[in-house]
């Protein structure tokens, strides 16, 4: 494989819910360390993208493969290569019924077979990374929202995957805790991760990101750098969306 | 009354082949059912069918029609076995099927972003059920499954007094029709012994809830 391998690459797809063609013709490809922020309105089909990357939701047409690999269908395989793409959540969604260190050693002792000492070591390390390691011991319901989604990101990150998925990950969280989790992305970030991102947080997107992507109605409707879109967008969706998020 | 002590023994006899039939039903109604219940919630079309086919037919079934099928059926097609077994067997059928539906409706009661992140993190579909929801979804499962196994014990009674004998119903009827004592007396000591089983069955069950609810 060689290095212009994209990590990953959606060719032609599409995607209904039933009448509602919420994927249209999606083409797009993310090298290797690069951090792509996906922007659009509400309902334009930005979470419905990220989750056909790791097959959360199957879709009707079109290639996706990740790391040159295309995506199995439902079973073992297709386990395995979810392993590989970590997946943050709006809603955290971190197991309920687990301390915050099983909540990041579970997959890696259950899918990648790591001993239980090692995962723990690992994920002390990263629940240090991400400004947690004293919360180890709790559940999830006893930790601020900020402090759950840094467990959700130290959770994926244990899985060592090749690109990671953020679907609005600070939506959910009150104002003061939005900058803690920022933090921890933008530091991922310029630590060469691959990253693709929805997100709000314009701040984030001039900062950390690559590329922007703005989705509206099921399409990439623009595909350019933070700079050239919020200082020049083409598309009149996109000057009307940025109009509607910038005045706010 | 004077009968419980006179036939003591006879009583304790059933009382134990009673608990027999019990302990065995329970132990495979609990695995059938939670194993059906993940069929009813598995990708696979196929399976999905399987369980959704079993709850219909067993559950819609009068348990005695169950236990003449097994009784009759399984050795029409080469399965032979006593009494005791067929009798076990056509309980835990029907059971599962119930136990399967208290599960199924527990599992449906952890949020879907539980099983979403397993997924995500790549854990396989048994995996995402045994190691995350199905842990979660018991706190909500124990008292369904309570009423099924205390309904269980009672319909131990028609398996008994479908040939299996020996059990606590068999022996009131022994005592009442081929032995000449008086109904009120046999039956009363037949109540006391099912009583011996699901009151501390029920006590049993509000611990495990109780344990269940801290746990969190
Ligand atoms: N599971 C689903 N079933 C039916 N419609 C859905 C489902 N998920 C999302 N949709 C619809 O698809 C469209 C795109 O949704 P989504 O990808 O969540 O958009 P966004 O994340 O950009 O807000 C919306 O109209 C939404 O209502
Ligand atoms: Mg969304």
């Amino acid at each position: 494989m060689s290095d212009t391998t994209p990590m990953v690459r959606m060719v032609g797809v599409d995607k209904h819910f039933g009448d509602l063609h919420v994927l249209r013709d999606i083409n797009l490809e993310v090298a290797a360390g690069q951090v792509v922020v996906v922007l659009g309105p509400s309902g334009s089909g930005k979470s419905t993208l990220c989750r056909t990357i790791n097959r959360l939701e199957p879709v009707d047409n079109g290639l996706i493969e990740v790391d040159g690999k295309a995506l199995p269908a439902e079973g073992k395989q297709l386990a395995g290569l979810r392993a590989d793409v970590g997946m943050v959540f709006q809603s955290f969604n971190l197991f309920a019924h687990k301390t915050i260190l099983e909540n990041v050693t579970l997959a890696p002792i259950k899918v990648r077979k790591v001993g239980k000492a090692e995962a723990q070591r690992r994920a002390l390390e990263l629940l240090e990374r991400v400004g947690i390691a004293d919360q180890r011991d709790k559940y999830p319901a006893q930790l601020s929202g900020g402090q759950q989604q840094r467990a959700a990101i130290a959770r994926a990150l244990a899985m060592r995957p090749k690109v990671m998925l953020f679907d609005e990950p600070t939506s959910a969280l009150d104002p003061e805790m939005v900058q803690e989790v920022l933090d921890v992305m933008t530091a991922l970030a310029a630590d060469g991760m691959t990253m693709l991102v929805i997100t709000h947080e314009m701040g984030f997107a001039r900062r950390a990101a690559h590329r922007v992507v703005f989705m509206s109605d099921g399409e990439i409707v623009e595909d350019s750098t933070p700079d050239a879109f919020f200082s020049n967008p083409t598309s009149g969706r996109a000057k009307d969306f940025l109009g509607k998020i910038l005045t706010h | 009354m004077g009968v419980i002590l006179e036939q003591f023994p006879l009583y304790v006899q059933g009382f134990l082949q009673t608990l027999r039939i019990c302990v065995f039903a329970a132990i495979g109604s609990l695995v059938l059912g939670t194993l059906l219940a993940g069929f009813r919630v598995s990708p696979l079309a196929p399976l999905r069918a399987v369980g959704s086919g079993w709850v219909t037919v067993f559950r819609n079934t009068p348990l005695a029609v169950v236990l003449f099928a097994v009784a009759f059926g399984l050795p029409e097609v080469g399965v032979n076995g006593s009494y005791f077994w067929f009798g076990v067997t056509g309980l835990t059928m029907y059971t599962s099927a119930f136990v399967c539906e208290a599960v199924r409706s527990g599992i449906n009661s952890v949020a879907p972003g539980q099983a979403e992140a397993a997924r995500a993190v790549g854990l396989t579909f048994s995996q995402t059920l045994s190691l995350v929801v199905l842990p979660q979804a018991l706190r909500t499962v124990v008292p369904p499954l309570g009423s099924v196994i205390i309904a269980m014990i009672k319909n131990s009674a028609i398996v008994g007094a479908f040939g299996v004998g020996g059990d606590l119903y068999s022996v009131g009827l022994q005592l009442t029709s081929a032995q000449g004592y008086a109904a009120v007396g046999v039956l009363t000591g037949v109540l006391l012994g099912y009583l011996v089983l699901t009151i501390p069955a029920g006590i049993a069950l509000a611990a495990i809830e109780r344990r269940t609810a801290l746990a969190r």
